[in-house]
């Protein structure tokens, strides 16, 4: 008995040959709003980091003393020199905030990495070699998730000297769990796909199929993980600036911004607000991204 | 189920272990405490003197065991900064932390639980996209700046709350919301893709055939099944609350652990913090295995596996 042969006509509107995933992931793209939303505010943003010199229209640094305290350009008293106003040292607000979005930037890209490369190595390892291996590296996960975060990350920069490449090295080593969760699990089930085998059996060593074979197949989900872990970080790096353990002055961190507008902050709240919603947004833009990313790259491209 | 709990109990108790040993080690090797008594420019005789009076010159293994000795004894040593017993401190300091701690719970729950099951039950409408955007900005806001701005609207703007303190419960409610806050996108998220799933199941539908409809449906047959995996994430968040406290005692000066934890850091006082982090970690452990046992006493499926 032969199974019943489907004719299936070629739609009208689609191409004679299949698409090729390339086409696929970008109709998808061209189709998930929120995904283009968020890349373009991290685009952006990265943008203002980059060129910050060229943008801002102030030493982030400069203080002035004859334009103290000034508020922003719609506020009675602004001037348009200063659009953003100054703070209690004279120093133009909207420059330091550009200048800020290196900072946040720089610890983001940064700390995330850092998470990556621990979290996708012990992911890797424990998913592929399982047993003994698999157990160690979950007993790890267990105590680094019981660990409080913010309190060990303030305590340690507090100890070694707060630097941006500390807080950027600190709050990397402890931001690795998601990585290692969402590796592990993809390379268990990689392991046992045909490809992988075949690899094997080619006489490939343990290491070319672990990098050569495994590795490129977990980009996708990786990608996502990191973009999300860029909002982690920054919300972190806020955190420990603000609480006076992170980013130190002068530099221009938001998190710092915002400890330093606090002292004033019932008579120029917009000085605490603005470094605030600059921090949102390159949140939510990360956020968004990684969202979109994972939608988009989804094998059944859920829509 | 016995020899289930058994496993999380040991796992639990070798993690804490662990976790201890750690956090002596980072702490007591990353600084020299003599010299955090005796002040940066202090003589290295007197430094040397202070070693040898607190005992900072023996093995490392012999100070842990002493450490871990007195804290299983309820002993957790002398805080150099406050002039105190750290297990002073902490008594004194814990149940300011503690109500704001099942406060901030509540509030999550009565945000995150009814915006989810909603979203679950109306897929895709405005009032499910709503909810995912609350989900979004919940998870990109930064908890100090929203606590700032609360102090600002509700406190200063229109005076409708204390700006500060913990002397009333008055005092609890602005903290409670911002460290709620930041656990609704987490629980949200669970109870809505729980819900979808049990909604989209066989006994639902048998269900529906025998007549039930509406809130008496959702009410009897689903939200027992999709509350399950949000009971777990509701212990494991009161334990994470404990570590939230920093930011949010921190900015409503409310005197509870997380804000001595900051004053003990910024005062380098080694054993009070050492103390700290433990404590809010073995919290965590704590509240992670009352999650399994809760998870295994109310899903009979667990107690066969």
């Amino acid at each position: 008995m032969t199974p019943p042969t489907v004719q299936t006509a070629p739609a009208a509107d689609m191409p004679d040959r299949a698409p090729t995933p390339r086409e696929i992931l970008r109709r998808r793209a061209l189709r998930h709003r929120g995904f283009q939303i968020g890349l373009s505010i991290l685009v952006g943003l990265l943008v203002v980091a980059l060129f910050a010199p060229l943008l801002a229209p102030h030493d982030p640094f400069a203080q002035t003393l004859s334009a103290r305290m000034l508020p922003p350009v719609w506020a009675d008293g602004g001037r348009w020199d200063y659009p953003l106003g100054t703070d209690q040292v004279g120093r133009d607000y909207l420059s330091r905030l550009i200048y800020g979005a290196r900072v946040s930037l720089l610890v983001g890209f940064g700390a995330a990495t850092i998470g990556m490369v621990i979290g996708v190595t012990l992911g890797v390892l424990a998913g592929y070699f399982g047993g003994a291996v698999d157990h160690a590296v979950n007993f790890v996960l267990t105590a680094q998730l019981a660990l409080p975060g913010l309190l060990l990350a303030m305590a340690l920069v507090f100890i070694i000297g707060p630097s941006v490449w500390v807080v950027i090295g600190i709050v990397g080593v402890l931001h690795w769990t998601y990585y290692l969760v969402v590796t592990r699990s993809a390379t268990m089930r990689l392991r046992e796909i045909e490809f992988v085998a075949a690899a094997k059996a080619l006489g490939a060593s343990r290491r070319q199929v672990l990098i050569g074979e495994i590795l490129p197949n977990l980009v996708p989900q990786i990608l996502v993980i990191f973009t999300f872990e860029l909002g982690v970080a920054i919300l972190a790096e806020s955190a420990l600036s603000f609480l006076g353990v992170g980013i130190q002055p002068p530099t221009p961190s938001w998190g710092l911004m915002i400890a330093e507008g606090k002292e004033v902050m019932f008579f120029r709240p917009w000085q605490v607000v603005l470094p605030g919603i600059a921090i949102f947004l390159l949140v939510v833009g990360a956020n968004l991204t990684g969202d979109g990313l994972r939608d988009i790259t989804a094998p059944e491209g859920r829509t | 189920m016995l020899k289930y709990i058994l496993q999380r109990v040991a796992l639990a108790l070798a993690v804490a272990v662990v976790l201890s040993f750690v956090t002596f080690l980072l702490l007591n090797f990353a600084t020299d405490p003599a010299y955090a008594i005796a002040g940066e420019d202090a003589e290295p005789e007197v430094v040397e003197q202070i070693r040898k009076t607190y005992g900072f010159d023996r093995p490392v293994l012999v100070r842990y065991a002493e450490w871990a000795g007195g804290v299983l004894r309820g002993d957790f040593g002398e805080s150099y900064y406050w002039n105190k017993p750290v297990a002073e401190l902490v008594a004194d300091r814990a149940p300011v932390t503690l109500l704001l701690a099942v406060m901030s719970l509540s509030v999550t729950v009565v945000i995150a639980l009814p915006l989810g099951i909603v979203a679950a039950l109306n897929p895709n409408s405005a009032l499910d996209r709503m909810a995912l955007g609350i989900a979004v900005s919940a998870q990109a806001v930064p908890n100090f700046w929203l606590g700032l701005i609360m102090i600002i609207l509700f406190a200063v703007q229109w005076r409708l709350l204390p700006v500060s303190g913990d002397a009333t419960l008055m005092h609890f409610v602005l903290p409670s919301i911002v460290l709620g806050a930041s656990s609704v996108p987490a629980v949200m998220r669970l109870t809505r893709t729980g819900m979808l799933d049990v909604m989209e199941s066989d006994y639902i539908r048998t269900a529906r055939a025998k007549g039930f409809r509406g809130a008496a449906l959702v009410r009897r047959h689903a939200l027992r099944n999709a509350l399950l995996p949000v009971i777990s994430v509701l212990a494991v968040q009161l334990g994470a609350k404990f570590s939230g406290s920093v930011i949010t005692e921190t900015i409503f000066a409310i005197n509870g652990l997380g804000r001595l934890a900051l004053e003990s850091i910024l005062g380098s006082d080694i054993p009070t913090v050492q103390i700290l982090i433990f404590l809010f970690a073995i919290v965590f452990v704590a509240m992670n295995l009352l999650a399994d046992i809760l998870n295994a006493a109310l899903d009979p499926r667990l107690r066969i596996a």
